[in-house]
């Protein structure tokens, strides 16, 4: 850094040059010999990141290899020889596997239908509200969840659907037997989506409403006076002027669809929930952690992130081609 | 005037519906927390009856005293902090000094930099090849496995690169001249302009490990390790009698009340920052919405 200020004054000096093709000096690149001497202070400071990033960022995608390879807990990291596609092949007979993706994707979609929309609702709500200190109340209410631990929301959640919960006390006042929720298979999918729109929904909203101010005023005093009403206002002005944002957080869910909440579903389901609670990702982690059957877990993982990389690719090709949205 | 006349009936009534439903929406948020505060301070009985809603039954603070006595709940309370705090100093040390490298426009392979980290925002190596790693570095059972793993966050590196990238280059260079050398820079120059940016950083990532458990729960067998989110869950996991393995299942059925002292004690330090940090977040996810 020190000597940026004398080696670099063809930047002063390029204009008076003038006629003598100054792109062409732009594209040319200094040798890496010369941007190392200059450089090398600011090189070291990324020396410890990049280590990191090699450890434990690129070794583990390397080590997925272990899904066609035999494993032995403990000895090679990439496994002892290849075995093809053996555990892919298991894992497409294994009757469980083809239940827990199912239920990867019931759950997934329910929650992306639920928990997609309900903040661009509770954004247009917010929007409506005139009260600013009034608004800011709702907002910072809204936003507490997010900021708990998971294991407390699922904690909170037990607690509340306990047979002496909350919940239950509801059901006895209007003379309905208790129901033991947590132990109940059919009761599991919409925990898990109460749970996610309860912890995600007044957080989702944060980036709405900043798209929504930036909605043009103009837009709204021109569909006033061709005769719009609040309702055709905001289909007509105020849902086009969010869509980029819609697109973009919706392509993003998608994204994340196979991964559905993990965590949250590991917490809260057990073994009599298993019908409808286990996932992919719960299954893979008993099967790998549990069991100790890592190449077998592992080839499972890599299907699901494979399912995920293609679900992405596709709604940002549909996206960019529908509505010229796209992440990248 | 103008405004009179457009207020006609249809949107009044809008107007109440919508007071009602965010109402409703601030009740249920809080009514959970409001619950499991007052069960935390009522008898078992009470609670076993299903007596307790809003506000406590037979008060008492017997349960409060009953887990605060628990050694095990200090030491994983004690756990929590440590493990946070040298986690935050680490990832923000890495996060600085990556992020200030990336900010350096002229610097010769910057693009490659930038892309080596954010591929791994698209792709990750997953569960079970991140298990294999860190159990085969022996990382197993100990702080190692929670902070090294963790020590980047790519979103929080991208917004702090940016934020650097948006400092007046100009102060730099004068330093440069008076003799300053990068790491001089940096730490002289840079950092002292980067207060405010560093404290949300500092946020983000302390409130992540603070509430992270899953990493814990899986490299960690011996309980005086584990942090209090995992003394949490096992707690909830005995209530369950979920056989879920990695934590111990007892057949007692651990009392509600115990829950819910946990759940409180867990909770209030993140709830006592809160009403501070909270802009901070909403400010961090603008930024990095901007970024991406």
């Amino acid at each position: 850094m020190s000597t940026t200020k004398t080696l670099d004054p063809p930047t002063g000096t390029r204009g008076s040059d003038g006629a003598t093709s100054p792109p062409r000096t732009r594209g040319h690149r200094r040798p890496w010999r010369k941007a190392l001497r200059r450089d090398w202070q600011l090189y070291s400071l990324a020396v410890l990141p990049l280590l990191f990033f090699l450890v434990f960022r690129y070794l583990p995608m390397i080590g997925n290899v272990i899904a066609f390879r035999r494993f032995q807990p403990g000895g090679n990291l990439f496994g002892e020889y290849w075995v093809g596609l053996r555990y892919v092949k298991m894992f497409l007979t294994d009757d469980t596997f083809w239940d827990v993706f199912t239920n990867t994707l019931i759950l997934g979609g329910l929650t992306l239908l639920v928990c997609f929309p309900l903040p661009i609702v509770l954004a247009l709500l917010l929007n409506e509200v005139r009260s600013r200190r009034w608004k800011r109340f709702v907002q910072s209410v809204s936003y507490l969840p997010h900021f708990l631990s998971i294991v407390v929301v699922a904690a909170i959640v037990m607690q509340m659907l306990a047979l002496d919960g909350v919940v239950n006390q509801g059901l006895r006042a209007v003379g309905h037997d208790a129901i033991p929720f947590i132990q109940e298979a059919g009761w599991f999918r919409t925990i898990y989506v109460s749970s996610e729109v309860w912890q995600t929904v007044g957080w989702g909203t944060i980036l709405y409403l900043a798209a929504l101010t930036a909605v043009d005023e103009n837009l709204y005093e021109a569909a006033r006076v061709d005769g719009a009403g609040r309702w055709r206002q905001t289909w007509h002005v105020t849902l086009p002027g969010i869509r980029p944002t819609m697109m973009t957080l919706l392509i993003l869910n998608i994204g994340t669809f196979m991964a559905v909440g993990f965590e949250k579903v590991l917490l809260l389901y057990n073994p009599l929930t298993y019908p409808t609670a286990d996932v992919i990702s719960t299954y893979l982690f008993r099967m790998g952690v549990v069991s100790n059957s890592f190449s077998y877990a592992a080839a499972i993982g890599l299907f699901e992130s494979l399912i995920g990389l293609t679900l992405v690719l596709t709604a940002n090709t549909i996206s960019r081609r529908a509505v010229g949205t796209s992440l990248w | 005037m103008v405004t009179k006349v457009r207020d006609t009936r249809g949107v009044r009534v809008f107007r109440v519906l919508n007071a009602v439903i965010l109402t409703a929406v601030v009740v249920v948020t809080v009514y959970p927390f409001l619950n499991v505060l007052a069960r935390s301070f009522s008898d078992e009985p009470s609670i076993r009856a299903g007596e307790v809603n809003l506000l406590p039954r037979g008060f008492n603070l017997r349960t409060y005293r009953y887990v605060t006595s628990d050694s095990m709940f200090w030491t994983n309370y004690r756990n929590t902090v440590v493990y946070t705090v040298v986690a935050t100093l680490i990832a923000m040390a890495m996060t600085i000094c990556y992020a200030y490298v990336l900010s350096k426009k002229h610097l010769r392979g910057r693009t490659a930099l930038v892309s080596i980290a954010v591929v791994t925002m698209f792709f990750t190596g997953g569960l079970i090849p991140n298990y294999v790693l860190i159990t085969s570095l022996g990382l197993k059972n100990s702080i190692w496995a929670i902070v090294l793993p963790n020590a980047i966050n790519v979103f929080n590196l991208l917004v702090m690169k940016a934020f650097f990238e948006a400092l007046p280059l100009e102060l730099e260079e004068a330093a440069a001249v008076d003799g300053l050398n990068t790491y001089g820079i940096l730490l002289r120059i840079v950092l002292p302009l980067s207060k405010a940016m560093i404290a949300t950083m500092v946020l983000f990532y302390s409130v992540a490990f603070w509430n992270s458990w899953f990493t814990a729960f899986l490299y960690m067998d011996r309980s005086e390790l584990l942090p209090v989110t995992v003394y949490l869950r096992n707690l909830i996991a005995g209530a369950t009698g979920a056989t879920a393995a990695g934590g111990s299942t007892t057949d007692i059925q651990i009392s509600a009340n115990i829950q819910a002292v946990t759940i409180v004690l867990t909770v209030i330090p993140i709830l006592l920052v809160y009403p501070f940090i909270q802009r901070y977040f909403v400010r961090g996810v603008m930024l990095g919405a901007v970024k991406g």
